[in-house]
C-alpha cells in the first residue's frame, strides 16, 4: 500500500446559495501526477482554493499527509509542505525575479523572519534561488523587476516562487493557460523536472499537456468529480466524453 | 437617578450627533474608498458657517443652508483635488484630506481668529423642556434628537426609496458594476462625497452651540469619529449606527460617575493613594471611546458589524 | 545544469557595491567630520541637532510606510514613550541607581530604542492585525488614548511640565562630556550615522524584504509559508524601536519631555516629512527631514501661517509628485541623461518657474489675509513694497502671478503629454 499524500473527504463549498463544491472525495498518493479538468466554473480553483487554505470548507475535512488542514492558516498549511501556484499570476511586481524567488526560498531555510543577518550573506540562500531561476529559465531576466516580465515568463515566475520553498505536494492551477505552443512545451518540460519525485496536482486545458504528464486524472463538472482514473481508462469513460470532452476537444492523435 | 436620566438623553443626543458624522463617513468610504480624514474639518466648518449665517440673519436659515454650502465644497474638494489623486490609490487619497485637514483649520484661524467663536443656541430654544428630579433637560438637546432622527429617515428614504439611493446601494456592493450599467460614476462620487461632507457640516451646525466653536474642534471630533467607524465595522451603516450610541452613552454615563478606581477596586486591595486607584472615571470618559476602541480590536478585529478582512 | 558558482553573477559586483553601498555612507561620514570645522553658530548646531533626530525619526517611520505599506497617524508614540524611558534613565544615571551609575550617556539611545521597541511590541499586537485604512484609523485611536493616558500618569510623565533631566552626568565617553552644544554635536552625529545605517542594513535582511513582499502582495507571502500579520508585527517593533532611538537623542539634547512629544502634532509631522521627502526611495525621508526642519525653525519665525504653507506643500506634493523631493532630484538627473534632453530641460524649468509663480501668489494671498485678519494694522511689505488689504496692487498681484503659474504649469503639462 502507497502512502495517501492528499486526501479530500466529503468536501463541500457554498457561496451563498449556490454550491460550488459538492461533495468530492479525493485521495491522492504519494509521488502520484494527478491532472484536474473539467469545464470553465466547474470549481477547480475553488477546490485548490480550498486545499491551501484560502477559503474555509462549508463542509467536509482536507488531510495533507494525515493531518488534518482544512481551516488552517495559508501560511501553515505552508509549512507542512504544501505549496500553490495561481491562476491569474500573483507576483510581487514592484521587486526583481530574483528578489521574488529568494523570497520563497529564505521561508524553506528557516530565515524568513530574520532580521539580523544580511541577506546575501548565506550560501545556501543564494545556491537555491540560483537552482530554481535557472531551471525555470530566468536567470537571464534575474535583475529585472517583475512587472516588466513578457506573459510567458510571468508565468515561469509563478511556478518558479511555488517551488521555491521546497513543498513536496505542489498544485499548479492552469500552469500554461494562455501560451503559446512552443512555450506550452518548455512549460512541461519545467514542470517535469521542477516537480520530480514530488506530489503533482495539476488544472489543465490543454489535453496534450494532461495526458502527457499525468498519472491520473479526475473530472470536475458542477462540482462533482464524476471520474477519477488513469488517461486511457477517462478517454474511454462515455460520461467523461459526454460531460465534458467532446470529441473535437481531443488531440486527433489520443482520440 | 436624575444622573441616570440625564446621561441616557445627553447620551442619546450626543450619540446621534457621532452618527450624523459616522454616516457621511462611513457612506464616502464604502462607495470610494477613500478615508476622509477631513470630515470632522467639515463639520467644523458647518458650525463657522452657522455662526456667521445666524449672526446676520437666523438660525434657522444657518441650518438649512451651513450643510448646503459645506457640501458645495465638499463637492468642489473632490472634483478638483481628490479626483486628481485618485488614479495614485487609497493611501494618497487618505493623505490628501489629511493634508487638507491642516489646510481648513489654518484658514479658519486666519477668517475667524484663533480663540473660539460666540455661536449660541438660538432663544427660540433655549429654554428648559422639562425638568426631572429638579434638573432641567435644554430644549435645544431634544430638538438635536429631533434633527437627528429626522435625517436618519432622510437617509434611510434616501438609500432605499430613491433611484439615487438604489444605484448608490449597487455601488456599494459592487464598485466595478455600476459604471458598466452606463452610471456617470465621477458625478456619484462627487456626489456622495458632498452628501457626506453636508452631513458632517449639518452635525456641526447642530453641536458648535452645544460644545464650543474654535479651531481645534476638528482635530477633538475626528479621532473619536474613527474610533466610532472602526468600532461599528468599516463601512457598515448599521454598524455606525451602534457604536455611536454606545459611545455616545458610553462617554455621557461615565460623566456622571464619580467613583475612583480605588472605590471601585478597592476590595483588591487597589488604594485610594495610588496613581491608578486615585483616576476617577468622570475623567476617564474622554479616553472611553479609545478603551473600547482597543477592546474592539483584540476581541472582535472585524468590528461590532463589519465582516472579516485579511 | 549550471555550475553553481554562477550565482555570483546575478550579484552586483564589487565596484557596484562600494559605487551603491559603501561610498554613500563614506560621504556622509566625511559631511559629518566636516561641518564642525568650519566653525558653526549656535543657531546652525540648534537646527542640525533637531535635522538629526528628525532624520532617524522619519527614515522609522519609513520602514512601516514606505516599506511595510502601513500608514500610522501614531508615530510620536514610539519616540514620545522611547524619549520618556531615555530622560528617566538620565535620573537614574545621575542619582547612581544600581548598575545606572556605571552606564555612560552616551549611550541613552539605546535605552530609548529599548522602550520605543517595548512600546511597539504592546501597542503592535492589536493593531498589526490589520492594514491599510482601518490600521491608520487605528493608529489615530492608541495615539490619542496614550496621549490622553500620558496625563493620568503624572510619575511616568510628569503632567504638563513634563520629566527634565541632567545630560552632564555618569561616565563620560569619548571625552565628551555633552556640555556645551558643540560636544552635543558629536553625540547627535554619531547616532544618527548609527540610525542611517542600521535602518539601511534592515532593508537588506531577509524581514526587511519580506515586509517589502508583504506590501505588494500580502496574499501571496501567506502561499509561501509567512504570516503578514507577523510580518506587520516584528516590522512595526524595529521601527517603533528606531523611532525610540531618536527619542533617546532627543531626550540627551533638549534633556525634558512633555507629553505633547507624543500628540498628534509630531506624529503628523514626521509623516508629512517621510511623504515630502519621497516615501518610494531611502533616502527620500533624509531629504524630507532636512528641508522640513529647516522650514519649521525658519518660518515659524517669519510667519505665523507656516502651518498653512506647511500643509499647501505636502497636498501640492501628494497631488503633483508623489514621489516627493527624492523624486523630482533623481527625476531631474534622469531626465538629464535621458535622450530628448533639451525638450526635458525647457518642460522642467517651465514647471519650475510657473511653480514659483504660484507660491508667490500664495505667499501673497496668506500673508496679507493673514494681517487683515490680525486687525493690528500691520501691512504685508516684500521688498519695499506696499501691500494692503484694501489696495488693488495686492490683489492685482495675487492674481496675476497665480495666472502666470497656472499658465505655465498647464503649458508644460501640454507639453509633457504631447512628447510622450
Ligand atoms: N469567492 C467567491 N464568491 C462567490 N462565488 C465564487 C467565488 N469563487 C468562485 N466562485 C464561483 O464558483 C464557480 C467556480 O469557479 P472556479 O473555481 O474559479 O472555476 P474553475 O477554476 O473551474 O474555472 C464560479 O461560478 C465562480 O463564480
Ligand atoms: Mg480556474
Amino acid at each position: 500500500m502507497t502512502a495517501i499524500a492528499l486526501s479530500l473527504k466529503d468536501l463541500n463549498k457554498s457561496f451563498g446559495p449556490a454550491k460550488i463544491i459538492d461533495n468530492v472525495t479525493l485521495d491522492i498518493e504519494k509521488g502520484e501526477r494527478h491532472a484536474i479538468i473539467g469545464p470553465n466554473g466547474a470549481g477547480k480553483s475553488t477546490l485548490f482554493n480550498l486545499i491551501s487554505g484560502l477559503y474555509t470548507p462549508t463542509s467536509g475535512s482536507v488531510t495533507l499527509h494525515g493531518e488534518e488542514i482544512s481551516g488552517m492558516a495559508p501560511h501553515l498549511i505552508n509549512h507542512r509542505g504544501l505549496s500553490r501556484s495561481f491562476q491569474v499570476s500573483n507576483i510581487f511586481t514592484n521587486m526583481t525575479v530574483r528578489e521574488n524567488v529568494r523570497c520563497g526560498v529564505l521561508n524553506a531555510l528557516g530565515q524568513g523572519y530574520a532580521f539580523w543577518r544580511n541577506i546575501g550573506s548565506n550560501k545556501e540562500v543564494q545556491t537555491r534561488t540560483f537552482e530554481i531561476l535557472d531551471r525555470c529559465g530566468l536567470v537571464d531576466k534575474a535583475a529585472l523587476p517583475a512587472s516588466l516580465l513578457p506573459y510567458a515568463d510571468q508565468r515561469a515566475l509563478e511556478i518558479a516562487i511555488t517551488i521555491a520553498g521546497g513543498a513536496d505536494v505542489i498544485l499548479l492551477d492552469e500552469p500554461t493557460a494562455g501560451m503559446s505552443h512552443s512555450e506550452t512545451e518548455r512549460a512541461v518540460q519545467l514542470i517535469r523536472t521542477a516537480t520530480e519525485g514530488k506530489t503533482l496536482i495539476i488544472v489543465e486545458h490543454d489535453m496534450g499537456v494532461i495526458f502527457d504528464l499525468a498519472d491520473r486524472i479526475s473530472v470536475l463538472v458542477y462540482g462533482d468529480i464524476i471520474a477519477s482514473d488513469t488517461p486511457q481508462n477517462i478517454r474511454g469513460n462515455a460520461k467523461v466524453r459526454e460531460a465534458y470532452l467532446g470529441d473535437e476537444d481531443l488531440p486527433e492523435e489520443i482520440a | 437617578m436624575e444622573t441616570l436620566v440625564f446621561g441616557l438623553l445627553n447620551g442619546v443626543s450626543y450619540g446621534l450627533l457621532l452618527f450624523m458624522l459616522s454616516s457621511g463617513l462611513t457612506l464616502i468610504f464604502s462607495m470610494m474608498g477613500v478615508l476622509n480624514f477631513a470630515h470632522a474639518s467639515f463639520y467644523m466648518l458647518g458650525a463657522y458657517f452657522a455662526f456667521t449665517i445666524s449672526g446676520s440673519s437666523s438660525f434657522w436659515i444657518a441650518l438649512f443652508l451651513a450643510p448646503v454650502l459645506v457640501g458645495l465644497i465638499g463637492a468642489a474638494v473632490e472634483r478638483y483635488g481628490l479626483r486628481r489623486v485618485h488614479p495614485n490609490g487609497h493611501v494618497a487619497e487618505l493623505l490628501f484630506t489629511f493634508g487638507l485637514a491642516y489646510l481648513i483649520e489654518e484658514v479658519v484661524k486666519i477668517v475667524y481668529g484663533k480663540t473660539s467663536v460666540d455661536y449660541r443656541v438660538p432663544d427660540l430654544l433655549n429654554f428648559a423642556a422639562f425638568e426631572v428630579y429638579g434638573a432641567s433637560f435644554p430644549a435645544y438637546r431634544l430638538f438635536v434628537i429631533v434633527i437627528a432622527i429626522a435625517m436618519l429617515i432622510g437617509l434611510w428614504y434616501l438609500l432605499k426609496k430613491t433611484r439615487a439611493g438604489l444605484i448608490i446601494q449597487a455601488a456599494l456592493s459592487h464598485p466595478h458594476m455600476v459604471g458598466h450599467l452606463g452610471h456617470n460614476v465621477p458625478l456619484i462620487f462627487m456626489t456622495v462625497f458632498g452628501i457626506g461632507c453636508a452631513l458632517a457640516g449639518l452635525a456641526g451646525v447642530m453641536a458648535g452651540n452645544i460644545f464650543v466653536t474654535d479651531p481645534a474642534m476638528a482635530i477633538q471630533m475626528g479621532p473619536i469619529v474613527f474610533v466610532v467607524v472602526v468600532v461599528g465595522g468599516i463601512g457598515s451603516l448599521e454598524g455606525a449606527f451602534v457604536a455611536s450610541l454606545v459611545i455616545g452613552l458610553l462617554q455621557n454615563l461615565a460623566v456622571g460617575i464619580n467613583a475612583s478606581f480605588a472605590d471601585i477596586f478597592g476590595f483588591i486591595g487597589l488604594s485610594e493613594l495610588s496613581e491608578v486607584g486615585r483616576i476617577n472615571i468622570s475623567s476617564l470618559a474622554p479616553v472611553l471611546p479609545f478603551l473600547l476602541l482597543v477592546l474592539i480590536l483584540i476581541f472582535r478585529p472585524q468590528g461590532l458589524m463589519g465582516e472579516k478582512e485579511l | 545544469m549550471t555550475d553553481t558558482t554562477d550565482f555570483q553573477n546575478l550579484a552586483p559586483s564589487a565596484g557596484q557595491k562600494f559605487r551603491q553601498r559603501t561610498l554613500p555612507f563614506l560621504i556622509l561620514a566625511a559631511i559629518l567630520l566636516a561641518i564642525p570645522m568650519t566653525g558653526p553658530s549656535r543657531t546652525f548646531y540648534t537646527v542640525a541637532h533637531q535635522m538629526g533626530i528628525n532624520v532617524v525619526f522619519a527614515l522609522s517611520y519609513n520602514m512601516i510606510l514606505g516599506k511595510a505599506g502601513l500608514l500610522s497617524f501614531g508615530h510620536a508614540v514610539y519616540f514620545g514613550l522611547g524619549g520618556y524611558l531615555a530622560v528617566h534613565a538620565m535620573g537614574w544615571i545621575e542619582e547612581e541607581i544600581g548598575l545606572w551609575g556605571s552606564i555612560p550617556m552616551f549611550f541613552l539611545p539605546i535605552i530609548g530604542f529599548f522602550g520605543g521597541a517595548l512600546a511597539g511590541a504592546t501597542i503592535g499586537w492589536p493593531s498589526t492585525r490589520r492594514a491599510g485604512t482601518t490600521f491608520a484609523m487605528i493608529s489615530l485611536g492608541v495615539a490619542e488614548l496614550i496621549f490622553a493616558a500620558a496625563f493620568m500618569f503624572d510619575s511616568f510623565f510628569g503632567g504638563e511640565q513634563g520629566i527634565s533631566g541632567d545630560r552632564m552626568n555618569g561616565i563620560e565617553l569619548f571625552g565628551l562630556s555633552l556640555g556645551p552644544i558643540a560636544e552635543v554635536y558629536w553625540f547627535i552625529a554619531f547616532w544618527m550615522f548609527v540610525g542611517i545605517l542600521g535602518m539601511w542594513a534592515f532593508t537588506r535582511t531577509p524581514l526587511g524584504r519580506l515586509s517589502e513582499a508583504t506590501r505588494d502582495n500580502a496574499q501571496r507571502v501567506q502561499f509561501i509559508g509567512y504570516n503578514p500579520q507577523r510580518v506587520r508585527y516584528m516590522v512595526f517593533i524595529i521601527a517603533g524601536g528606531f523611532a525610540g532611538l531618536a527619542g533617546g537623542m532627543a531626550a540627551v539634547n533638549y534633556e525634558i519631555f512633555t507629553p505633547d512629544a507624543l500628540s498628534l502634532l509630531p506624529s503628523g509631522f514626521v509623516l508629512i516629512m517621510a511623504y515630502v521627502g519621497g516615501i518610494t526611495y531611502f533616502v527620500g525621508p533624509i531629504f524630507g527631514a532636512i528641508l522640513l526642519t529647516y522650514m519649521q525653525s525658519m518660518l515659524s519665525d517669519f510667519t505665523e501661517a507656516w502651518l498653512l504653507y506647511l500643509g499647501a506643500l505636502f497636498i501640492g506634493i501628494v497631488m503633483f509628485a508623489p514621489r516627493g523631493l527624492a523624486g523630482i532630484i533623481f527625476g531631474f538627473f534622469d531626465g538629464l541623461r535621458g535622450a530628448e534632453r533639451g525638450a526635458f530641460l525647457k518642460g522642467w524649468i517651465t514647471s519650475l518657474v510657473g511653480g514659483l509663480f504660484m507660491l508667490i501668489g500664495l505667499i501673497i494671498l496668506v500673508e496679507v489675509s493673514v494681517r487683515w485678519s490680525n486687525g493690528y494694522g500691520e501691512i504685508y511689505e516684500p521688498f519695499g513694497l506696499h501691500l494692503d488689504h484694501a489696495s488693488p496692487l495686492t490683489w492685482l498681484l495675487f492674481l496675476a502671478t497665480t495666472g502666470a503659474g497656472i499658465g505655465l504649469t498647464a503649458l508644460a503639462n501640454r507639453h509633457k503629454e504631447g512628447t510622450t
